[in-house]
């Protein structure tokens, strides 16, 4: 018998480096007929009216005026992560193309990771196992320290989901929080972490131990901690980015770790990403850059699927979309 | 009181690779006659009798019969850190000294390197640094993936002080807690870290995501988790080491890591430590080795050396002793 067909759903490739995940398929497959960009150029004529959705994985594939304009029935871009820094919102607005995106299903790795970070920065782990594997090391010295986390202050600029996720985590190890934020959380949920509200963010400078940055990228947080701000920050300070790399003045930063004017950086986001391979960066024994594995795990990338897959139903049925951002 | 008449310490040195640290030894030198093993050595006459407690760092000096038999005066080993497995306690207690150690100054530092050991495992840290910055790098994959943490289930073996610290932190994760100990922790300590008691290990490790091992190395504890235990793990579980690199039995370990029985392991302690530099648990990609940094931050050494210093005091002045530790 003949069903009704099932949507149409553009995605850039499946499997390799960079595709949908191969294990993802036989769901995705469930509700929707996958157009790969490949065969969509080798049929555009038929597939360009058919399509209704774009499943975009990890910024793929690209959103741009010539594809919005290829595709008259597209009603809904469907793209995984939390971060939209990359998509033009005006351009999808302007098309009558609504937007969603997975916020909440990434915030317990990327707080996981920033803790991780943490963790290994004042540890030294990455250092120490370099040691306990080289080839040269015959003894392991005494004098090689690391510093600790209990009693040590954290700040934390940008006390979103992650944000907050980070402080119920750090205040385990029995760490002083502050946070900075557009708005102040209310007094349960502050009082629930121990953390405390810095209006400025030259205060939570000041104080900090560890620097935390989880904003998302904005044209507000565009650079926002720059040569002044690391200046702030105390000499002996820890600066852990897991937003974006952009959110950092990156020169400034290599200035301020080779001149010591903070002790050390942690980074999972960078830009771009990766780094070009002669970049300063990539150099300095004072840092640790992980590639952007803010929520690279198993469990999470397949609940971000799912997400994708619920908004995307509710975008091509007129039904509220879960998890949309507004244009 | 001049320095003379202060309670002659040895210690194998101040500084260099071995030695305390020179902070730590102006701790001691408040209370304490400080004599190197260099100066005993070509003093051996003078300074045997003046010497009452020997303060042990990082296992040194070695406590052997020749050394207990010159030194008549000896009333306490001072050890700093918790572990004692370095020193023949029924030996030194056949001299009549005491044997003390420092378990409150540990506990932090070695729970915090557990949870970074286990964080750093689940999301392929060191891995990850190295494809960042590796000359060879283009592009990231975003087909590299590590496990949960959050939500997991954590086993601990060794539900003492460290292990509990450990839970404590754990429980910020919202992970799933079970515990394996010689004894049962009492309801309210179960409850403040939602930790579930599991009388056999065999359940323990058949349920948990990650296996962190807490317990101190004593003839029952040696070669705990072993060929069989690795084969109750789950084959996506992580195994976590802080205690003594001989409670693994660490043939069983490599082979484990190298056919994917567990997933990966990350261990502060190795035997011996350093390992060889042939040998396979160093070629591994799925193991996160440490050099045994457990106690290794600014102030830890300092609480440690503190503690030792409190310890050593009270047996001096006959007071009670805040953490002796006996033979069997």
């Amino acid at each position: 018998m003949e069903g009704q067909e099932l949507p149409y759903v553009l995605v850039d490739c499946i499997g390799g480096k960079h595709g949908v995940y191969e294990d993802h398929v036989e769901f995705l497959e469930k509700h929707f007929r996958l157009i790969t960009m490949k065969e969509y150029l080798e049929n555009k004529k038929f597939l360009s009216e058919k399509i209704r959705a774009v499943y975009m994985w990890y910024h793929k594939p690209v959103i741009n005026k010539e594809l919005l304009q290829s595709l008259p029935n597209l009603k809904i871009v469907a793209s995984s992560g939390v971060g939209i820094d990359h998509l033009d919102l005006n351009l999808l607005s302007s098309y009558g193309v609504k937007l969603s995106n997975t916020p909440f299903v990434v915030s317990t790795d990327s707080a996981d990771l920033g803790v991780a970070l943490m963790l290994a920065s004042s540890r030294r782990l990455v250092e120490g196992h370099q040691m306990a594997v080289s080839p040269d090391t015959e003894y392991f010295p005494a004098d090689w320290l690391g510093a600790e986390l209990s009693g040590a202050t954290l700040g934390i600029v940008g006390m979103g989901t992650i944000g907050y996720k980070v402080a119920e985590r750090a205040k385990a190890f029995e760490m002083k929080i502050l946070y900075h934020n557009r708005n102040q959380r209310n007094k349960e949920e502050e009082s629930a972490v121990g953390a405390i509200y810095c209006k400025k963010i030259d205060d939570l400078l000041h104080q900090s131990d560890f620097v935390l940055l989880s904003v998302n990228l904005t044209p507000q947080t565009h650079k926002l901690i720059g040569k002044r701000e690391l200046e702030l920050m105390k000499p002996t300070a820890t600066l852990i980015n897991i937003s974006r790399g952009l959110v950092v003045d990156q020169d400034a930063l290599v200035e301020a770790l080779q001149n010591k004017v903070i002790k050390a950086a942690a980074l999972d986001v960078t830009y771009p990403e990766p780094l070009p391979r002669d970049h300063p960066l990539l150099k300095l024994k004072n840092v640790i850059i992980t590639p952007h594995i803010g929520s690279a795990t198993k469990k999470t990338r397949r609940l971000m699927m799912e997400n994708m897959v619920e908004s995307i139903q509710a975008g091509l049925t007129g039904l509220p979309i879960p998890n949309e951002v507004s244009l | 009181m001049a320095e003379e008449e202060l309670p002659g310490v040895l210690i194998l040195d101040i500084g260099g690779t071995h030695g305390v640290l020179e902070d730590l030894a102006a701790l001691l030198k408040k209370h304490f006659r400080l004599i190197t093993m260099k100066e005993f050595l070509e003093n051996k006459k003078e300074m045997s009798t003046k010497i009452q407690s020997v303060f042990v760092f990082e296992c040194r000096p070695t406590i052997d019969q020749e050394l207990l038999e010159s030194l008549p005066n000896l009333k306490v080993i001072g050890n700093s850190g918790v572990g004692v497995d370095h020193l023949d306690l029924k030996m030194i207690s056949n001299f009549g000294v005491k044997v003390t150690n420092t378990p409150h100054a540990v506990a932090d530092p070695t729970a915090d390197i557990g949870v970074a050991l286990m964080l750093a495992s689940a999301r392929r840290l060191v891995e990850g640094c190295q494809i960042a910055v590796s000359p060879d790098t283009k592009y990231f994959a975003v087909d590299w993936l590590g496990v949960e943490v959050t939500r997991a289930t954590l086993g601990i073996i060794g539900m003492g002080s460290i292990g509990y610290k450990v839970a404590q932190r754990a429980r910020a994760f919202d992970m799933r807690i079970l515990y394996h100990n010689r004894n049962r922790r009492r309801k309210e300590e179960e409850e403040a870290v939602g930790a579930r008691y599991c009388e056999k290990m065999a359940d323990l490790l058949q349920q948990s995501d990650f296996v962190m091992v807490v317990v101190n190395l004593t003839p029952e504890t040696r070669k705990l988790i072993g060929k069989k235990e690795l084969g109750l793990m789950k084959p996506t579980a992580t195994l976590i080491n802080i205690s003594r690199g001989a409670v693994i039995d660490q043939d069983a370990l490599v082979e484990a890591l190298q056919n994917k029985v567990i997933r990966a392991a990350a261990v502060d302690v190795t035997y011996p430590e350093p390992l060889p530099r042939d040998h396979p648990l160093l070629k591994l990609n799925n193991i996160i080795i440490t050099p045994h940094i457990g106690t290794a931050t600014v102030q830890a050494m300092r609480m440690m050396a503190e503690e030792a210093i409190a310890n050593i005091l009270a047996v001096l002045n006959g007071q009670p002793i805040p953490s002796e530790v006996f033979p069997k």
